[in-house]
């Protein structure tokens, strides 16, 4: 073999040598591994199947989308998320809107609200469905993963007839939205609804009560609740835990509270508890979504506001419109003005579906964020992944990382 | 050698070899049907589809056209042998399977050896040196820890397939295969005691056990640990490329096939169906020599699809669990069939 460094901080070099004089071997788990589904890449010593050490190392898909937002103006950071997450775009535009309007002490219509909680929680269950699905087919079950992404594709398939893209939605605007669902939206979704209820019990029927599944997962990976809140964990993963945390009941935003739903809280903090989280969350989003659906109130999608949204320049809509109409549109479009957040910062969350998703903006009062600094829940649920699998199976690391669920575009930013 | 063993040579190559690319064929449909998918359909020859049944062939071409890269390092000796070890044996093994009755009074064998059971054994646990040599001589990390499992595993689950295979030929009173299979004719399947009720639950039992080790020992999920795609990219044959990976696949589906024959034969009556085909004196009809064929064909089938459906559906035992399966149940329950078909047979005089 040819001699060279494997290990960034060549830490993993003191794990080699194992019992009674015998070498442990050093296996380049990624960036390209059929397990890693992205470019992860870790160095794991193993001495024979048992994992010793893991040291992950980041940064294969980092984009610099933070230092790019400071060059870019607000709506145009939007773009920008929805590449981060690209498992639920639409979470990451709803969480970065919110954060804008946060600074701005703008509160969004019932209307726009009510369609983003709708888009967040469909984009939850795409989110939630591919990855019990890759779970699943990590495991060996490749049809379940089939399964999953049949019902992922009608979802795209709504997002395309709202957004116009299936995955660049960029649909939210500051203040509002791009524009409004189409009239069969609420056909569109319910069809989809009971679809995807049918094979979330499929899935569940194959899965939960297969002994060979429970016993790939259960007691694998674990992690305690205590530990899940030192490495920062959030999410399904932290409610796998047993605590229940989840930013839509703690902290609501959108009128969340206005939803009736469960937490799905898990007691374990193995692998299949995390499973069954993500189960349980399809099913209440599907809930959240119906209600959503039933409620929708009618009326304008964007806030009255001329700081962000341009008022239309006819007479026929006096006051907003007319001569000052005109005006704002000249200032909107105008270099060095658009829309400018008072001078100050904000650090806002949403629950995403791999947990707390955090925006922190900093203004200083141009049109452009002085700072823009992301908390993804990849990153954060990544950094647990070395504690849950030291001292596992070779086959338990790849069930762990699966149930992570870590998308390395979020990851690396 | 007669003539008529060349021609019975020649007509179990070309069967097991076009029995082949029909099965990677028929996986792939049935995985496309259990998956919500259409599957290859669009190979044609000649403007003729036929449901994608010609994309196997097309794969074979592409393969034959494919660069053999041979890695760096590599023992090139064992890296070329083991492929062939993987496909020859289960070939070879073939050749003590009976796959019809007789034409007129020609026993459908390439080679009737009164101890066929044993030397197909001693053949097909050959086969582990294929998987053990390639997973070794790669030297790729992951291939070393696929070529590791397989060699374990296969071992550990031949002594299940060993004990089953005992069991069955206790049942039949001989390792001959022609007459395990016409004592099944004459008196009944061995899957439902051979002949006596008393033994049909162990006979049962021992028909699944048999199919389970023979899962296994075909590397068929839900114990592929030795390429398990998700954890080891491909196994032992991660560095293999074109038709020497082409021979890796092929000697698994031409061992899946040789395994389920083996299972007919053994449990499942061979070319023997009540109705269909039966046992006299003297020459028989070559329609009667066909039938029987088609029936062996038929219920071959039928197990290989089972395997194929198990395969889309169940998840993969992990490495230490298979152990324990193989180990701690597979074995003790089929020593303990084998204890009660040999207690129970004495007692009610087989």
């Amino acid at each position: 073999m040819v001699d060279m460094p494997v290990s960034p901080s060549m830490e993993i070099e003191h794990e080699l040598d194992g019992d009674l004089g015998a070498r442990r071997m050093i296996v380049n788990f990624g960036p390209q591994h059929p397990a890693t589904h992205g470019t992860l890449r870790n160095v794991i010593a193993v001495d024979g199947e048992r994992v010793v050490k893991i040291e992950p190392e980041i940064g294969y898909l980092h984009s610099g989308f933070e230092k790019l937002a400071e060059y870019r103006t607000y709506n145009q950071i939007v773009t920008i998320t929805d590449r981060m997450n690209y498992l639920s775009p639409l979470c990451n535009n709803v969480g970065f809107a919110l954060a804008c309007e946060e600074l701005m002490g703008i509160k969004v219509t019932p209307r726009c609200a009510a369609i983003r909680v709708i888009l967040a929680e469909l984009s939850r269950i795409a989110d939630h469905i591919l990855s019990v699905g890759l779970q699943a087919m990590d495991l060996g079950a490749f049809s379940v993963m089939l399964w999953s992404f049949i019902e992922r594709e009608n979802l795209y398939d709504i997002f395309e007839a709202v957004t116009g893209a299936r995955l660049t939605t960029s649909y939210t605007r500051i203040g509002g939205l791009l524009r409004d669902v189409p009239p069969d939206f609420e056909v569109m979704v319910r069809a989809f609804m009971t679809k995807c209820a049918r094979t979330i019990d499929e899935m569940d029927e194959v899965l939960s009560d297969n002994p060979i599944f429970v016993k790939r997962t259960k007691g694998v990976g674990a992690i305690s609740a205590a530990e899940a809140i030192e490495y920062g964990l959030t999410g399904p993963l932290l409610r796998a835990c047993g605590v229940a945390h989840d930013v839509r009941k703690l902290r609501p935003y959108l009128g969340y509270e206005q939803y009736e739903f469960e937490m799905a809280v898990e007691p374990n903090g193995d692998v299949f508890s995390r499973y069954r989280v993500r189960m349980k969350e399809m099913r209440e989003s599907l809930k959240i979504v119906d209600q959503g659906l039933k409620k929708m109130p009618a009326g304008p999608i964007n806030v009255d506001d001329p700081r962000v949204v341009v008022p239309l320049k006819n007479a026929h809509n006096f006051p907003s419109g007319g001569m000052e109409g005109l005006i704002y549109h000249f200032k909107t479009y105008m270099y060095g003005h658009g829309i400018c957040p008072p001078k100050g910062e904000v650090y806002s969350s949403t629950e995403a579906p791999n947990g707390e998703l955090g925006f922190y903006l900093v203004s200083d009062g141009t049109q452009r964020p002085f700072r823009f600094r992301v908390r993804p829940p990849s990153l954060y649920n990544y950094q647990a992944f070395p504690r849950m699998s030291e001292g596992a199976l070779l086959s338990d690391l790849v069930a762990t990382l699966s149930s992570l669920n870590i998308i390395a575009g979020e990851l690396d930013r | 050698m007669r003539w008529i063993d060349l021609a019975k040579i020649g007509f179990v190559l070309a069967m097991v070899l076009s029995i082949v690319p029909v099965l990677v064929w028929l996986e792939r449909k049935v995985s496309a049907f259990i998956q919500g998918r259409i599957g290859p359909n669009r190979t044609a020859v000649f403007g003729m589809r036929m449901a994608g049944l010609f994309q196997p062939l097309a794969d074979a071409v592409k393969f034959i056209f494919k660069e053999d890269v041979v890695p760096l390092r590599v023992n090139r000796f064992l890296y070329t042998l083991a492929p062939t070890l993987v496909f020859v044996p289960p070939a070879i093994a073939f050749t003590v399977i009976p796959f019809g009755n007789k034409w007129g009074n020609e026993p459908l064998i390439v080679a009737d050896v009164p101890i066929g059971i044993l030397l197909l054994m001693s053949v097909l646990s050959i086969s582990v040196y294929g998987l053990a040599f390639g997973g070794w001589a790669s030297n790729n990390k992951f291939s070393l820890l696929g070529g590791l499992r397989s060699s374990a595993q296969m071992i550990s689950y031949e002594l299940t397939l060993g004990l089953t295979i005992i069991t069955a030929v206790m049942m039949a009173g001989s390792v001959n295969p022609i007459e395990i299979v016409e004592k099944q004719a004459r008196e009944g399947w061995n899957i439902v005691g051979g002949g006596n009720l008393w033994l049909a639950p162990a006979g049962i039992v021992a028909t699944l056990l048999f199919y389970v080790a023979s899962l296994a020992e075909n590397n068929r999920l839900p114990f592929d640990l030795p390429e398990c795609d998700a954890e080891l990219v491909g196994g032992y044959h991660t560095e293999y490329s074109s038709m020497k990976f082409a021979m890796f696949f092929m000697g698994e589906y031409v061992a899946m096939v040789t395994m389920s024959a083996l299972m007919v034969t053994l449990w499942l009556g061979g070319w023997h169906f009540p109705g269909l085909t039966r046992l006299h004196e003297g020459p028989y009809h070559w329609t009667e020599a066909l039938v029987s064929h088609m029936v062996f064909m038929v219920k071959m089938g039928l197990v290989l699809f089972l395997a194929i459906w198990i395969r889309w559906t169940l998840p993969r035992y992990r490495y230490d669990q298979l152990m324990d399966l193989g180990w701690k149940r597979l074995v003790p329950l089929a020593l303990a069939t084998l204890v009660v078909v040999g207690v129970v047979g004495v007692l009610t005089h087989v």
